[in-house]
């Protein structure tokens, strides 16, 4: 059973508190849990162009439950607290979980975490599954810039944008993450959204998406600099390592166009608002009353076709822009395993290298007769006969556990862009819709002016 | 529009004025200009260049013996295109505004078609000579430069008065000409934003057109995977293509009618500035007339004579000031009609846009839907 699609919605609290620190060491215990009020971010014209099924919920208490109960889907609300000299505020996310799987002790539960919990997380997955082949969903971004940095104004950390972006990515690698069947069962994963109380992660620094990226080149490093080329008996390898390298490329290009394409809207709905005003101040200065009218209504439509575009340009962030985003991180985790069946091969053949090494010592031994020193070398080939056994083992498990990854993620792919381009079809049809109304209302005016 | 059916009508039917093709000669633009005539069902075409229509313009404002004429608001003419190679879009965007815009000069030729319309639909300026030798002979007016008429002898007075306040004879006109200023500021600011919507349009069109085609550029047949990522790619290809073309038309749209339409209202507004400083020259002068022969007369102290100027000056400035007072309601009718019928044009073609591009995304969204469901 694969856990399904899950809602996240945002919630926050006083416009007065501060911007955000999530890597703050002095961490203020949550004094002012019961002072908060949680208002909602989400507004109701927005929800047919993002929601797939029920809307989210404005506060805990009245989530409506879930109508498909044998899926397991997190649910990301945001919650933010603030001390009151401002300077110790940071964000919380409330992360609502709702299953029917027996590994879980409740059907549903509610934690809050920090950004730096779910860095924290990312880095444990990362340490335990990487080197087995698995592909760990990257840890989300710390900056919401776009890779290719075509901003639209400063970035504001304390801003609705950047925290409905924040939350999303969050939300989208929890989804990620459950998704994936072993990393589903993996105790951290399980305490991460069950209990309420998460140990700390320390050194934030390290755990940030940038850390994993070294950790990654780490592997990249030493498999360049292997002095023995691997003899790569089986061709699949060689060949989906390219076609990912290849992927690598046209993905980045991809999402420099979609990036290219939000900028625009963007520019497209000031530029509207900014004629929509025009317009209305012409209608006010009109005599005639039927011009005067129908100019009005034309600032009006001109003002509701604004709120279109914003729309629109939030389906071609969220639905396109990121998912191209999520891939191209994606390609660094896959790329980053292929590194480690490279390290895994270099470990195996380093292991027999040493072994043969210990046999020539051992021969040596042999005629040195000295009893001592020739049973610790018979014990030493002996432990390096398990070694090699062991990376033998381990590079054929890596090597079986890549290409099951790599079916499941070819297959996920598929998958997650063929839901993106219904959810963008469906927003351009509702807005398309939204349009008809709109001309249709203004024609009479039109026509009325005598 | 009607044409007024006196003598020295005009030979063809006014709204039968057509430009129907463009062609473009190094610098030279050259226009083919087509009309129904009156009373045949044959039709003429002759090929004009826009100093022929300098030329027309001139020639208005320049009838003699036509009472009144400093109460007419002339039509005003586009200025003149530079198509050569050396002058970019944003050259071309700033002279021009939308005209500019829209491909193979259609904008363009559109409202020099309307400045024909308009001045045959005049029932004064219809019965001009030269505007029937304009559209009928076959010859150009060649390169016969205006005679001065009242315009080139007063234009930089009336650049002067444009810049100063002065009162005007009549409340009436007072009062046009403060909601003319207002206006005519207003209509240059919303051209001014359209324009900026329609390129941000058109920015948007290109930067869909460049995400198909990279779309494209990621298929790749090496496996069964690889294949079916690919035509995911191309159905997404496809929409976004279908995004560029969506936003094509809509500029197009926003172009060929409310563009049109505020471009032209926003110069009508201009034309109605001139005409008041026209108006207020023409006052001024008869008021010095006066005086001057006031001063010369009184000498002469022949009161009759006195008294008989007196009246052929009220005659004369009654004669302008009710003229004037016609034009000024005719104007504001007309530009109510023209706008009217652009936005009524533009509601249209813009519901019509919507209703195929809804159409089409539904059928995408079916599409997807049944395969996918596979």
């Amino acid at each position: 059973q694969s856990p399904e699609a899950a809602r996240l919605s945002a919630e926050d609290i006083s416009p007065s508190s501060n911007g955000p620190r999530d890597d703050d060491p002095d961490d203020p215990d949550d004094l002012f849990a019961e002072a908060t009020e949680e208002v909602s971010l989400d507004s109701p014209e927005r929800q047919p162009i993002l929601s797939d099924g029920p809307s989210p919920a404005i506060t805990p208490v009245t989530i409506s439950p879930r109508v498909d109960v044998f899926d397991r889907s997190p649910d990301l609300v945001k919650h933010r607290l603030s001390s009151c000299d401002g300077m110790n505020a940071y964000m919380v996310y409330k992360v609502m979980t709702k299953t029917s799987l027996s590994i879980f002790s409740r059907d549903e539960v509610c934690v809050k975490r920090r950004f730096s919990d779910f860095l924290g997380l990312h880095s444990k997955l990362a340490s335990k599954y990487m080197h087995m082949g698995y592909i760990v969903p990257p840890a989300p971004e710390k900056s919401i810039v776009g890779m290719t940095k075509v901003k639209v104004g400063k970035e504001d950390l304390s801003s609705v944008e950047f925290v409905e972006k924040r939350r999303s990515a969050l939300e989208r690698y929890l989804l990620r993450t459950v998704k994936h069947p072993a990393l589903l069962k993996d105790p951290d994963v399980l305490q991460f959204l069950e209990s309420s109380e998460l140990p700390r992660a320390v050194s934030t620094q390290a755990l940030s998406g940038a850390g994993i990226l070294r950790m990654v080149n780490k592997a990249a490093d030493a498999v360049n600099k292997m002095t023995i080329k691997m003899n790569e008996s089986d061709a699949w390898f060689e060949e989906k390592q390219q076609q990912f390298e290849n992927l690598d490329v046209q993905l980045r290009k991809l999402h420099a166009s979609v990036e290219s394409l939000v900028y625009h809207r963007k520019e497209l709905s000031v530029n509207t608002a900014s004629f929509a005003k025009s317009a209305a101040m012409l209608g006010n200065s009109e005599d005639h009353t039927a011009l005067s009218r129908a100019l009005s209504q034309l600032a009006e439509v001109e003002e509701k076709i604004d709120q279109l575009h914003q729309d629109q340009s939030y389906a071609d962030f969220y639905l396109i822009s990121e998912l191209l985003g999520d891939y191209v991180r994606l390609i660094t985790a896959v790329k980053g395993v292929f590194d480690q069946r490279m390290k895994a091969w270099a470990k195996w053949q380093d292991a027999q290298v040493m072994l043969q090494r210990k046999r020539e010592a051992e021969a040596k031994l042999q005629y040195a007769s000295k009893p001592d020193k020739l049973q610790q070398a018979t014990d030493e080939i002996r432990e390096w006969e398990g070694k090699v056994q062991q990376g033998e083992r381990d590079f054929e498990q890596i090597s079986k556990n890549i290409r099951r990854e790599v079916g499941r993620f070819e297959k996920d792919r598929v998958k997650d862009f063929r839901v993106v381009i219904m959810k963008y079809l469906e927003s351009l049809v509702h807005t398309q819709q939204q349009l008809i109304k709109y001309w249709e209302a203004f024609l009479p005016e039109a026509k009325a002016i005598a | 529009m009607e044409v007024s059916s006196a003598e020295a009508a005009l030979s063809v039917s006014a709204s039968s004025i057509r430009i129907t093709d463009v062609t473009q000669d190094g610098d030279v633009l050259t226009f083919a200009i087509a009309s129904q005539k009156l009373n045949s069902s044959a039709g003429v075409c002759v090929f004009r260049i826009y100093e022929d229509f300098d030329w027309l313009q001139q020639s208005l404002f320049s009838q003699e013996n036509l009472p009144g004429l400093q109460g007419i608001i002339f039509p005003p003419l586009p200025s003149k295109a530079l198509p050569s190679q050396s002058n970019t879009q944003t050259k071309a965007l700033k002279q021009l505004g939308f005209l500019a815009l829209g491909q193979d000069w259609q904008s363009y030729c559109k409202a020099l078609e309307f400045y024909l319309q308009q001045v045959a639909a005049h029932p004064t300026l219809c019965k001009c000579k030269a505007l029937d030798s304009f559209l009928i002979n076959s010859e150009s007016p060649g390169k016969q430069r205006g005679r001065k008429g009242i315009f080139n002898r007063l234009s930089q007075a009336v650049e002067e008065m444009r810049k100063e306040s002065h009162k005007d004879v009549d409340n009436f006109f007072q009062n046009e000409r403060n909601k003319n200023t207002n206006l005519a500021a207003l209509s240059k600011v919303a051209t001014e934003k359209l324009l900026d919507v329609v390129m941000t349009e058109q920015k948007l069109a290109l930067a869909c057109g460049h995400f198909a085609t990279s779309l494209h550029l990621c298929v790749n047949q090496d496996d069964a995977a690889a294949v079916a990522f690919s035509k995911v790619c191309l159905k997404l290809s496809d929409v976004i293509e279908a995004v560029n073309r969506n936003f094509e038309k809509v500029a197009s749209n926003d172009l060929s009618t409310l563009g049109l339409g505020l471009d032209l209202e926003s110069r009508y507004q201009e034309a109605e500035k001139v005409w008041e400083c026209v108006l207020m020259i023409a006052c001024k002068l008869i008021e010095l007339e006066t005086v001057k022969k006031g001063t010369e007369k009184a000498k002469a102290s022949k009161r009759e004579v006195m008294e008989a100027f007196q009246k052929a000056v009220e005659k004369e400035f009654n004669l302008i000031s009710s003229v004037a007072k016609q034009e000024i309601e005719r104007f504001h009718s007309s530009r109510v009609n023209v706008l009217k019928n652009f936005l009524i044009g533009w509601c249209e073609l813009q519901l019509n846009t919507a209703k195929e591009f809804a159409e089409l995304y539904s059928q995408h969204l079916e599409a997807c839907r049944n395969m996918y469901s596979e």
